[in-house]
């Protein structure tokens, strides 16, 4: 069972860097405000995006079977696969079929979800992911901490010295410039080799049978557009309807996610490159479950902006591994209990319920009261500590008898006032770690009004 | 107008001076109103834990404390928030008569001065329920028209200076029993509010909520701070003396 | 059952009803002069601009910054380079190109975004492998925003089209900004009256 809560206070002990990390993604949230306000439709933008994905999930059977449609006429190859498993053996054969021996991956957080890398090596692939930020996290074989920037935990320090051991850096080098150029040498050489480039996908249009892939880097192209094999994988929940509606949820995707106004490149993927073979692999994967959950389907709206993170006080804080699931941040911990409710029960509490994240979703997905309705949901499963469903039960009991709520206040106070500091403030009291309690007064409201407006 | 005054449970207890100073400004400001005895929580502790159910028997003794009021009104967004959600769902007229205070002030009574003077440096603390729950302002995300009623009233104040915030309305970490429960980062997220609050010079942190008040004073004190906290209804009353 | 009609099956249970599809407004501007915007668009994207009405300030620029023992290749009339797009059989011949040169099919001035297809670019990986890339766009084919750009985009019999908006970069690294990751290391676009 992941505890949100340990995990953070780890995170939080190393305050130099909780505070570079805040200070780093407040930045992308404070580009991103900037470039929302320079938008004089942005909130009209956001609804409609909104409703093109409601759209999109009431017939969504029906969308993946167009796309299907119109993939095969355009000369693609189409996968469906019903959870992560079944995804990587789908990708694994198709390599072995090819003969692939060198394969380039870009971002994709579906395969991150479905452990895709993972799957590969033990099949004896050198998976090269071609990303910076995935490559360094590649190199320190850690899991993205973050969807957009998946090495934002990392420090430059760090970086150089991943790439001093793995790519013959300079030892001691740091200088971002320098090392994003010995990346490029060294990625290069991959893109030449490869003969299979895997790519995630942003959008896939029904009408159409194409999908869109967005990168700063170039590196999705770089791969899919060199190596003759390019195998696309995708949430089924990635389809819209129509190529009109990217102009929406483009306009709203970069400026949500970094502050851009778009990515500098924004493929679009129809039909096989000459001589090549495309694929695409459609997962399930919990979604469809998902799709059948009232309160929460519409976290399958999400384009994976990352604006919800960026924004979180509590992630910028915490980190995205004291999440402990591929996707952190809000809507990590309003997808996460839909896999696994018990082992993710602590993720929707991890939210002091600000309401931020709902105000920055490009899509409007109701990211905060979805974690409240979560914490219904898992207490109501069971998923919660007998001392804490105590503690309420007292709570309430206490609350819906007057007397004996103004008696127990009045004790507290009372007690508050008289014990020697040892006895209120020990490893019991959470609250008084770092924080003192408030005065205790020796009279309450009530006590006041009666006195003095009653008598 | 008839008004009954909801103060919540934690001002009942440990913050009187704010129920007092809302209930002044209240009459100050003309209005007969009535605190119901009986009152003690609105639930909402409960139902952010996960057990909003726990929280029945409660909207129905708010209900009765209430029922003969037209207007209900209560010096917490947070509270009133809840309780504004709770009541419609089981239907309660109530759910369209309760106000925070702030909100009331302009909104229903249309203040536009208020006779108190207030000379100090003073950072808002924009709590988030007040904020983004009742729009009690323009939250920083939205590309809307601004509006900010707290500001509003306190611009009335003679005397103060309203500082600017690097992060105008990020959040203080409270969240209810967040604050204990994830104990660590409610810490370090009063602490840098806190922080912004010193650099841009406030002497005093005020908000519509004393509950994040409560969480962000107890740092400052541990903290050996000298800043202090009040609530936003105690400034509006002219309560100037600064403790 | 296959796991297509498993996943359909599901789907069908759990989906939710109704919810029509939005009309999408074409959301125009306040009239802003589109080359203005365009080319605060392309500034922020790291690119350059160069306004011209001639196409001998295009070769010029290229004498002066490309040396002839440069890899050059141009898909415009009227621009030589020394490398024949026609005599690459495997787009990985292309590997040592440091500039290409392409007519942009037309730019979006919210974004800078410019629009090349398969047809216009021979190879898809030509416009990400070079080293440099300059873009020659004509003033008139400027469009507003992305509402615009979609609906003159004709998708039929494109194998491969892309929006491109600025030089390959990336921020990984703590943040900074680097100008060349794996694609071009610039973008040069030449406004044509
Ligand atoms: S939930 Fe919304 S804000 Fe968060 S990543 Fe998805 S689209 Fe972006």
């Amino acid at each position: 069972m992941v505890s949100h809560a340990k995990n953070a206070e780890k995170f939080t002990k190393d305050l130099e860097k909780v505070d570079w990390h805040d200070a780093t993604l407040w930045g992308a949230r404070s580009k991103r405000d900037l470039a929302a306000k320079s938008i004089p439709e942005w909130e009209s933008l956001r609804t409609l995006a909104s409703q093109i994905k409601e759209n999109v999930l009431a017939n969504l059977d029906e969308y993946l079977l167009e796309f299907e449609k119109n993939a095969l006429l355009n000369g693609a190859e189409v996968f469906w696969a019903k959870d992560g498993e079944e995804h990587n053996k789908i990708v694994g054969d198709l390599l072995v079929k090819h003969n692939i021996n060198n394969l380039v991956k870009s971002k994709s957080i579906l395969t991150e979800e479905c452990h895709l890398n993972q799957y590969l090596e033990d099949l004896g692939y050198d998976v090269v992911d071609t990303d910076l930020g995935e490559r360094i996290i590649q190199f320190a074989k850690q899991p993205p901490s973050h969807i957009v920037t998946p090495a934002i935990h990392v420090k430059k320090e760090e970086i150089g010295e991943l790439f001093h051991q793995y790519i013959g850096t300079e030892k001691g080098a740091t200088d971002p410039q320098y090392l994003t150029e010995a990346a490029r040498g060294h990625l290069r050489e991959k893109f030449l080799n490869a003969e299979a480039a895997i790519t995630g996908v942003n959008f896939a249009i029904a009408e159409n049978g194409g999908f869109v892939v967005c990168t700063n880097e170039g590196n999705a192209d770089m791969g899919a557009n060199l190596a003759p094999i390019q195998i696309a994988c995708m949430g089924i929940e990635k389809l819209i309807p129509k190529a009109e509606h990217l102009g929406v949820f483009l306009r709203l995707l970069a400026r949500s996610a970094t502050g851009q106004s778009i990515t500098n490149y924004t493929s679009h993927f129809f039909t096989p490159k000459k001589n090549g073979k495309l694929y695409i692999v459609m997962v399930d994967n919990g979604r469809t479950e998902q799709l059948g959950r009232e309160d929460f389907r519409n976290s399958l709206k999400c384009i994976r902006c990352g604006a919800c993170m960026n924004t979180c006080p509590v992630y910028r804080k915490s980190g995205g591994y004291s999440y402990g699931y591929t996707i952190p941040g809000p809507i990590g911990s309003v997808l996460a209990p839909g896999r696994d409710d018990h082992e993710y029960a602590s993720l929707p509490f991890a939210s002091s319920l600000c309401g931020s994240c709902t105000n920055v979703c490009p899509v409007k997905i109701d990211l905060h009261d979805q974690l409240y309705k979560w914490r219904q949901q898992i207490v109501k499963n069971g998923n919660v500590d007998q001392s804490k469903k105590w503690s309420m039960q007292m709570a309430t009991y206490i609350f819906e008898h007057p007397k004996l709520f103004r008696f127990m206040g009045k004790t507290a106070r009372l007690f508050m006032r008289l014990s020697p500091r040892f006895l209120i403030y020990n490893s019991l009291n959470k609250w008084g770690k770092s924080r003192e309690l408030p005065d205790s007064p020796k009279q309450s409201f009530r006590d006041w009004y009666i006195n003095h407006k009653i008598r | 107008m008839k008004i009954g005054l909801f103060i919540p449970c934690y001002v009942d207890q440990f913050y009187p001076q704010v129920g007092i100073a809302t209930l002044q400004l209240l009459e100050k400001l003309g209005l007969e109103v009535n605190y119901p005895l009986n009152q003690t929580c609105c639930g909402q502790p409960m139902a952010n834990s996960g057990f909003e159910y726990k929280g029945e028997n409660l909207i129905k003794m708010f209900e009765e404390n209430f029922q003969k009021y037209q207007y209900v009104i209560g010096p917490s967004g947070s509270c009133v928030m809840h309780l504004k959600e709770q009541l419609s769902h089981v239907k309660s007229h109530l759910a369209d008569g309760v106000f925070e205070i702030c909100e009331f002030l302009t909104d229903i009574l249309n203040v536009k001065e208020l006779p108190s003077e207030f000379p100090y440096r003073v950072g808002v603390h924009s709590s988030c329920h007040g904020l983004r729950g009742l729009r009690l302002a323009t939250p920083s995300e939205l590309n809307e028209n601004p509006s900010d009623k707290p500001g509003t009233l306190l611009k009335m104040i003679k005397g103060i200076q309203l500082v600017d915030l690097n992060r105008k309305d990020e959040c203080c970490g409270f969240g209810g029993t967040f604050a204990v429960s994830e104990e660590a980062v409610s810490v370090k997220m009063g602490t840098d509010r806190i922080r912004d609050h010193e650099l841009n010079g406030a002497e005093v942190i005020t908000g519509t909520d004393m509950s994040c008040l409560m969480h962000l004073d107890g740092l400052l004190k541990r903290q050996k701070k000298n800043i202090r906290v009040m609530h936003i209804t105690e400034i509006l009353n002219g309560n100037n003396e600064v403790k | 059952m296959s796991s297509r009609e498993e996943i359909l099956e599901k789907i069908k249970k759990n989906k939710p009803v109704g919810a029509i599809l939005p009309v999408i407004p074409d959301f125009p501007g306040d009239g802003e002069e589109l080359e203005k915007i365009f080319e605060k668009s392309l500034i922020k994207n790291s690119g350059n601009l160069i306004s011209t009405n001639s196409i001998n300030d295009i070769h010029e620029y290229i004498n002066k910054n490309y040396s002839p023992a440069q890899k050059i290749c141009s898909l415009i009339k009227g621009i030589e380079g020394n490398v024949d797009i026609e005599k690459i059989a495997d787009p990985h011949e292309l590997k040592d190109l440091d500039l290409v040169i392409l007519k942009g099919e037309f730019g979006v001035a919210e974004n800078a975004a410019i629009w090349l297809s398969e047809n216009t670019m021979g190879f898809r990986v030509l416009p990400f492998i070079t080293q440099h890339l300059i873009m020659v766009l004509s003033k008139k084919d400027l469009v507003e925003n992305m509402h615009l750009a979609y609906k003159k985009i004709n998708l039929k019999n494109v194998g491969f089209g892309v929006f491109i908006a600025g030089p390959s970069k990336t921020a990984d690294i703590e943040q900074n900004l680097v100008i060349g990751a794996h694609g071009s290391r610039s973008l040069t676009v030449f406004l044509m009256n």
